[in-house]
């Protein structure tokens, strides 16, 4: 019996008893569906993640900060003079980096620069003598992209002051579409160390979509931020200017991870805390991991209860067509090919299972999608479901495996029938 | 007298082992000539049955040897055996064993379909094979829609497809009426003569048997009475 006859019986056989297997596809399907959707889900968050991670960082940089002593694992911590505000939760506060700091992390051997991060805190930006409108300033350095919605990225080393506006302050400030807002000068205003408000502008070169992690804000070049720093830091004592939260430290990032470590092994031994991107990132995407792996056992589960359906099923079907396995027996089919016939049945069983699982789990994906982006503003950008096509056909081929495997117990049956029993009917 | 087209020679087939052991056929010796029409005939439990198993290579004897056109099937493979099976034999049993569900001419073309011929071909020799048999306006019906007679004519035109050396035949009237009957051994009898198709027949009806060139009656194992020209 030729392949193709084989696989054209075993698809007209599956469905000979249509109520029985309908009932094992479904089976199947909830497996397969339920398996699709968390793999999805697991997907659809860590690409969201992923995605943001080229609008946040860069792999050959370090996030270095002061590593903070003070901090008694009990009772209160005693008041330090250096401590300053920090990024994250209200009150969290972080012992600033001096120029002496600067200076001895420059000294790190394998550090290639270093660049203190500059607090700019513009009062408000305006076009044209419009309205007013606050607008915070992101930390962008070289290698970093942004999604934009017109214009182009970022140029740091431009001469003159440029930035990129975020999506959302282009119409309040009545710049009009996206597109039309590239090229216009914006005034942005900064408070001096003597509480006088000054001025400066700047051309918009780009805007950027929404983004996720820290792109809330617009990204200036390095002449606008020394700019506004300057303005800012007009008339303020040293002790406030020459303080930085964190810095940057750019590095080989060619030398591979031995390397790196060893450097943020040198940092950590000279008094600071060096973490790049990936770090940071690092902990989230494995918690979404693991409760995506926890989730697919679940659905791994429901397919092996699936799978035993399978071999009950087959089992019957074997039962019913003894007299037709024996007479096709006796016309001379081969055991293996009986075999392969009653197999590629279970995988047939599997693969209508899958595919119609995968598909109502892209589906409801789909549908979920759209109410997730209402549920969840906050995260513009977010696909809560994603499927790429790599695990939506791991997922098909995963279940046919099951489901050949589930097959083989009522198929050896089947290959062994003697024809001669089989065809006996006294 | 030529040369036998199958030969069976001290044939022994016991069945269990100890002393639940059964001996079926005791040393039994039966020729077969190209286009000859044999009939098996004896009481259950006479070893008819395992016999024409025996003779059909559905199942290996015990001892003794069974010779296709002078070559010993014993020392055929499982591959060789289901191919000459496939090409050689054709079977035609009392219970149609017709997929109920499955068209008529998917029915007649299953030796076709094992044997790997291609779709095309198949249906061509189906059509022709129904014809022969005045069924070919019935291809696309379902086997479980015809009538006993028609089915078992379905049957003959399934065992005729890969156009067979022998015809084993076991009870092939035994659920037809007489007159329906009749018309089933018209159509095999005319096979045997017009296309030289050697015919097996195991059979309760004596009739039947009267018909076949010669029959071997059986009992407890070995051959009893030899009856017919041939013989």
């Amino acid at each position: 019996m030729r392949a193709v006859d084989v696989a054209g019986t075993a698809f007209r056989n599956a469905f000979r008893s249509r109520l029985r297997t309908t009932l094992t596809v479904v089976a199947i399907f909830i497996g397969a569906f339920t398996l699709s959707l968390t793999n999805g889900l697991g997907t659809g968050i860590n690409r969201y993640i992923d995605d943001t991670v080229a609008s946040v960082g860069v792999d050959d940089v370090l996030t270095v900060t002061k590593t903070d002593d003070s901090v008694p694992t009990e009772g209160p911590a005693e008041y330090d003079p250096d401590q300053i505000a920090a990024d994250g939760p209200p009150g969290t506060t972080t012992t600033a980096l001096t120029e002496d700091d600067l200076e001895t992390v420059a000294d790190v051997s394998g550090v290639l620069s270093v660049e203190p991060v500059k607090e700019v805190v513009t009062d408000y930006v305006r076009y044209d003598g419009g309205d007013r409108y606050q607008l915070g300033v992101a930390q962008f350095l070289p290698g970093m992209r942004t999604e934009l919605a017109a214009g182009r990225q970022i140029d740091l080393d431009a001469p003159e002051p440029e930035l990129v506006l975020p999506e959302g302050h282009v119409e309040p400030l009545g710049l009009g579409t996206p597109a039309d807002a590239v090229g216009k000068t914006v005034e942005l205003a900064v408070t001096d160390g003597t509480g006088e408000q000054v001025t400066t502008e700047a051309t918009v070169v780009g805007v950027a979509e929404p983004g996720v992690l820290a792109m809330a804000g617009a990204i200036p070049n390095d002449v606008l931020t020394q700019t506004l720093y300057d303005l800012q830091s007009e008339g303020a004592p040293e002790s406030r200017t020459s303080r930085y939260a964190s810095a940057s430290v750019t590095f080989d990032a060619a030398a591979g991870a031995e390397a790196q470590q060893a450097l943020v092994d040198r940092l950590v031994d000279a008094g600071y805390t060096a973490s790049t991107l990936e770090d940071q990132l690092g902990t989230i995407t494995s918690v979404i991991d693991g409760i995506v792996l926890v989730l697919n056992g679940f659905a791994v589960i429901a397919l092996v209860a699936a799978g035993i359906g399978i071999v009950n099923t087959l089992f019957m079907a074997v039962q019913e067509r003894t007299r037709e396995v024996g007479l096709m027996k006796a016309m001379g089919l081969s055991s293996a090919r009986v075999f392969s016939l009653f197999s590629v049945e279970a995988v047939v069983i599997g693969l209508v299972g899958s595919a119609f699982g995968v598909v109502a789990a892209i589906g409801v994906g789909r549908l979920v999608g759209g109410v997730s982006a209402n549920l969840l503003p906050d995260l513009p950008g977010l696909t809560l479901v994603a499927f790429d096509p790599v695990s939506v056909a791991v997922v098909v081929l995963g279940v046919m495996v099951i489901a050949f495997l589930a097959g083989t117990l009522p198929a050896l049956r089947a290959a062994r029938q003697d024809p001669i029993s089989s065809l006996r009917y006294e | 007298m030529p040369s036998p087209l199958l030969s069976a020679s001290t044939l022994h087939k016991t069945y269990g082992s100890g002393a639940s052991a059964f001996e079926a056929l005791r040393g039994l010796d039966l020729d077969i000539a190209a286009g000859e029409s044999v009939a098996i005939t004896g009481k259950s439990g006479s070893g008819k049955s395992t016999l024409m198993h025996l003779l059909a290579l559905l199942d290996r004897p015990t001892s003794g040897t069974i010779t296709l056109d002078g070559t010993d099937t014993s020392r055929m493979s499982a591959r060789h055996l289901n191919r000459t099976r496939n090409t050689t034999f054709g079977f035609v049993f009392q219970q149609f064993f017709l997929n109920a569900q499955a068209s008529v001419l998917d029915n007649v073309t299953l030796p076709l379909r094992i044997a790997g011929v291609p779709r095309r071909e198949r249906t061509a020799r189906g059509l022709a094979a129904l014809a022969q048999l005045e069924l070919d306006d019935k291809a696309d019906n379902r086997a479980n829609d015809l009538s006993g007679g028609q089915k078992q004519r379905v049957v003959i035109a399934r065992a005729l497809i890969n156009r067979p050396r022998v015809i084993f035949a076991d009870e092939p009237t035994g659920n037809l009426d007489s007159a329906t009957g009749g018309v089933v051994e018209d159509i095999l009898f005319g096979l045997n003569r017009s296309h030289g198709i050697s015919l097996v027949v195991v059979t309760h009806d004596d009739d039947l048997a009267a018909r076949c060139d010669r029959s071997v009656h059986m009992r407890d194992g070995v051959i009893a009475v030899h009856e017919g020209v041939a013989a």
